[in-house]
């Protein structure tokens, strides 16, 4: 066990340092919001094409695949350096990170040679296309139908909360295939071309004010039996892919953090005196440094498995479920810190230019997305800890039979 | 003992809820939140000040209906219960209960009466930027009857006529009546995470205004104001726990995951029991305090503080595990959930946020038990 960089992790530290400095702009402010727009766009793909061109993108891809086939430490590194500067909005973690790793585990080389690199360059945007009004949590429960046509699917039905899909080119989409076997065993998997006739996104408002993610409808939409990702009916076992790569993708520390609310309370008074100085928050504190450290030093030891080769488990569940309610507490000790002032959210006005104005309002969704506290705790105690699960009434009938509310 | 309303104070109660769900649906709060040019619903609030609900408390002497606090606390738990976009609390609440404490006669007699008609909105400014509002934090001074300074937040400030300001003359703080349609106010409109409300930042510079009660004694006159407030504050803030407990529950009764309705699944009924737990206590602590408050007692800053500690932590805890039991749904603009989460925040901060009253209420508790 070793927390220092290793001679050669040192030099490639200093290596990305000073590519980072000749590209980018050292980060000032810790200011932070979630709303990734149109706007962004031209700057999150152009940071993207510069990264892959360096060698700095997917650092532990293989060179077959555009990345520099690098380690997973390197990894840790960049995004540790890269946390540093000024970089746009990434828009390209749900690709990256989950769709384009389920492509190239279950598709042909065609497809593969197609689509991995112009996604690594950041030229090609991808969305994962799995809950459905009917579930998320129980995603198995999807209702978009396809049917076989020939060559050719028909898919007909509808997703919801898509993250990015009025930016995507691509998604991958998990429909049913068959209504007489029980959920899990009549899904299908396919990759989509977003701007197939008969797809139609609509953004979905969402509370903090932007609209980050969609309703997609699908009329009719024909899909190739090429474009489908493993087996007819056996497409669960491709989504539980994806979703493993999902609990690696997202689960760091987000929003406002310790360091922030550490800055404020050094400018702010409290009822008895320097808002630093009192005993309760200085608690907090302390619980917070402990879960952010002990988070990122989680994420190494996953890190040091990768590098071993062995498979991360669902342990990795732990990381979202800190991450998203340190995010909410955090951000309402620090607006309660702000006292009657907290209640303005405004960039100009508000300390940290509204930073935890922000993460207050957007961890609610953190809390939710990609398996909610109360899906990854059961993931937690059923699948690390072997407790038994709940008693399940839709497992072994027909899914046509299974129970549902409306 | 008798710690519950009325007969006649529950017909009130009912009354309003009836009155409240027919002229306060979601479509009426969110007229005010879609459109940033509105402070208030302004048919709701000439509705409510017909219903005589501004001048509830206010005895009829001076134009009020007289009825009492507690009969005012029983309609503040509905306001909230709709999470009602009127400047309600700081017209009544602050300014009408500061002018009872600490107004002259010729105060008393100008204000009350155009409060209880709907004539005059309020709104009370006490902070000046981030932190905790403390005789050091003032820097707004009265100068020969004339107002300097910044106040920063204002609720209401946007669409006040008269406001109540903590100032200092001679180094003293004092409290201060402005009207504010005269000469040296500025208004700036604030965005806020609760924008169902009105905020402001008010800028005086040579206001003309007029002490309320003694000079030198405007702090302590402010938390006593600030006690009445927390009390009727925690009467909405229980009415809007109330309501977000039932949203989930009903949602979580309806909504089916893995073949069972949602509410099946012990970690979703320890949510709701928690929720029920922390609004059964905050209404508990919150009729201690109404108590106090229309008797008079001594104890009131002591249980002003217990209710406003416990309706703000059992509101914020509801509104949001209200949006989590909801899942994708909740964290939408469509679900009204979120309407619950911004108003907890705002009814939260208003009159100091919690660490602000956990301090009052533990400094009431050493002085009860030095004496
Ligand atoms: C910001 C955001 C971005 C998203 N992006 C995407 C995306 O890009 N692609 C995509 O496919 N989806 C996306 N989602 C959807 C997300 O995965 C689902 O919202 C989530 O899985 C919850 O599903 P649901 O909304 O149907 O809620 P439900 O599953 O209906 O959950 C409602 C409540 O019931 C609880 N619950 C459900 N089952 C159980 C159980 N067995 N035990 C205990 N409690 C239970 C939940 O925890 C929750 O509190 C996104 C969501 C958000 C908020």
């Amino acid at each position: 066990m070793d927390f220092n960089d290793s001679p050669d992790e040192a030099a490639y530290r200093a290596e990305v340092r000073t590519w980072l400095d000749a590209n980018a702009a050292r980060r000032k402010d810790t200011a932070w919001t979630d709303e990734e727009d149109s706007s962004s766009m031209a700057a999150s793909k152009a940071w993207q094409a510069k990264k892959a061109a360096a060698g700095y993108a997917q650092i532990t891809w293989p060179k077959a695949w555009g990345g520099p086939g690098g380690t997973p430490i390197q990894q840790v590194i960049f995004n540790q350096e890269e946390a540093n500067y000024d970089t746009p909005p990434n828009p390209f973690q749900i690709g990256l990170g989950m769709c384009v790793p389920t492509v190239m585990t279950f598709a042909d080389d065609a497809t593969k040679q197609r689509f991995v690199t112009p996604a690594l360059k950041g030229e090609e945007i991808w969305c994962q296309l799995f809950s459905e009004p009917a579930g998320g949590s129980d995603v198995a429960a999807a209702r978009t139908r396809a049917v076989k046509d020939g060559d050719e699917w028909v898919i007909n039905g509808q997703k919801v909360w898509t993250t990015g899909a009025q930016f995507s080119d691509f998604g991958i989409v998990l429909v049913r295939t068959n209504v007489e076997t029980p959920k899990h065993k009549g899904l299908t998997m396919f990759w989509l071309d977003m701007k197939s006739p008969g797809v139609e996104v609509k953004p979905i408002h969402q509370m903090s004010g932007g609209s980050g993610f969609n309703e997609v409808y699908f009329t009719d939409v024909r899909v190739k039996d090429s474009q489908r990702l493993g087996a007819v009916d056996d497409g669960w076992k491709v989504a539980l892919v994806t979703l493993m790569n999902e609990r690696l993708a997202v689960g760091g520390s987000t929003g406002a953090q310790y360091g922030d609310i550490l800055k404020l309370a050094r400018e702010v008074m409290g009822a008895a005196g320097p808002a630093l100085k009192d005993d309760g928050f200085r608690e907090k504190l302390a619980e917070w440094f402990v879960q952010t450290e002990g988070l990122k030093l989680t994420r190494f030891r996953t890190m040091t498995a990768l590098s071993r080769g062995q498979t991360p488990g669902p342990e990795s569940s732990i990381g979202k479920v800190i991450a998203a309610k340190q995010m909410q507490d955090l951000a309402n000790e620090a607006v309660e810190m702000e006292d009657q002032y907290g209640i303005l959210w405004d960039e100009g006005a508000s300390p940290l230019k509204a930073a935890f104005q922000n993460s207050l309002m957007f961890a609610p969704g953190l809390r939710i997305a990609g398996g909610t506290d109360e899906i990854l705790k059961n993931i937690i105690a059923e699948r690390v800890l072997g407790l038994p699960g709940d008693i399940r009434v839709d497992k072994d009938v027909a899914f046509k039979d299974a129970p549902t509310g409306r | 003992m008798n710690f519950d309303y009325t007969d006649d104070q529950k017909f009130l109660k009912g009354e309003a809820r009836k009155f409240l769900d027919a002229r306060c649906t979601p479509a009426i709060v969110r007229g005010v939140l879609d459109h940033a040019d509105r402070s208030y619903d302004e048919g709701l609030w000439k509705a409510v000040a017909e219903m005589g609900w501004l001048g509830a408390a206010i005895p009829e002497a001076h134009g009020g209906l007289g009825l009492g606090r507690i009969e005012l606390c029983a309609i503040a738990e509905e306001l909230g219960r709709v999470v009602a976009p009127i400047p309600f609390a700081s017209t009544v609440y602050f300014v009408a209960e500061a002018v009872m404490l600490a107004g002259a006669e010729q105060q008393k007699s100008w204000v009350l009466p155009k409060i209880a008609a709907g004539e005059l909105i309020g709104c009370f400014a006490t902070a000046e930027g981030p932190g905790a509002v403390t005789p050091q934090s003032i820097r707004c001074e009265v100068k020969g009857g004339k107002l300097y300074g910044t106040k920063i937040p204002v609720t209401d400030g946007d669409c006040a006529h008269v406001a109540v300001v903590l100032a200092n003359e001679n180094g003293k703080p004092g409290l201060y009546f402005v009207n504010l349609g005269e000469g040296g106010v500025t208004r700036e409109t604030l965005t806020t995470l609760d924008p169902t409300r009105g905020v402001a930042k008010l800028t005086f510079d040579g206001a003309g205004a007029w002490p309320l009660g003694p000079p030198g004694e405007g702090f302590t006159l402010m938390e006593q104001v600030f006690d009445r407030a927390a009390v009727y504050l925690a009467f909405e803030q229980v009415g809007g726990a109330d309501r977000a407990l039932e949203m989930a529950k009903s949602y979580a009764l309806e909504r089916y995951a893995f073949g069972r309705p949602i509410g099946g699944y012990q970690a979703i009924k320890h949510k709701l029991a928690d929720m029920y737990v922390k609004n059964e206590l905050a209404r508990s602590n919150a009729y201690y305090g109404a108590w106090a408050l229309a008797t008079d007692a001594g104890e009131l800053p002591l249980a002003a503080s217990a209710a406003r500690v416990a309706a703000s932590d059992a509101f914020w805890f509801a509104a949001k595990e209200n949006i989590q039991t909801h899942g994708g749904m909740g964290f939408t603009w469509e679900v009204d959930a979120h309407l619950y989460y911004r108003r907890s925040k705002q009814l939260g901060l208003v009159a100091g946020g919690a660490k602000v009253w956990k301090e009052r209420l533990v400094s009431q508790l050493e002085r009860r038990n030095a004496a």
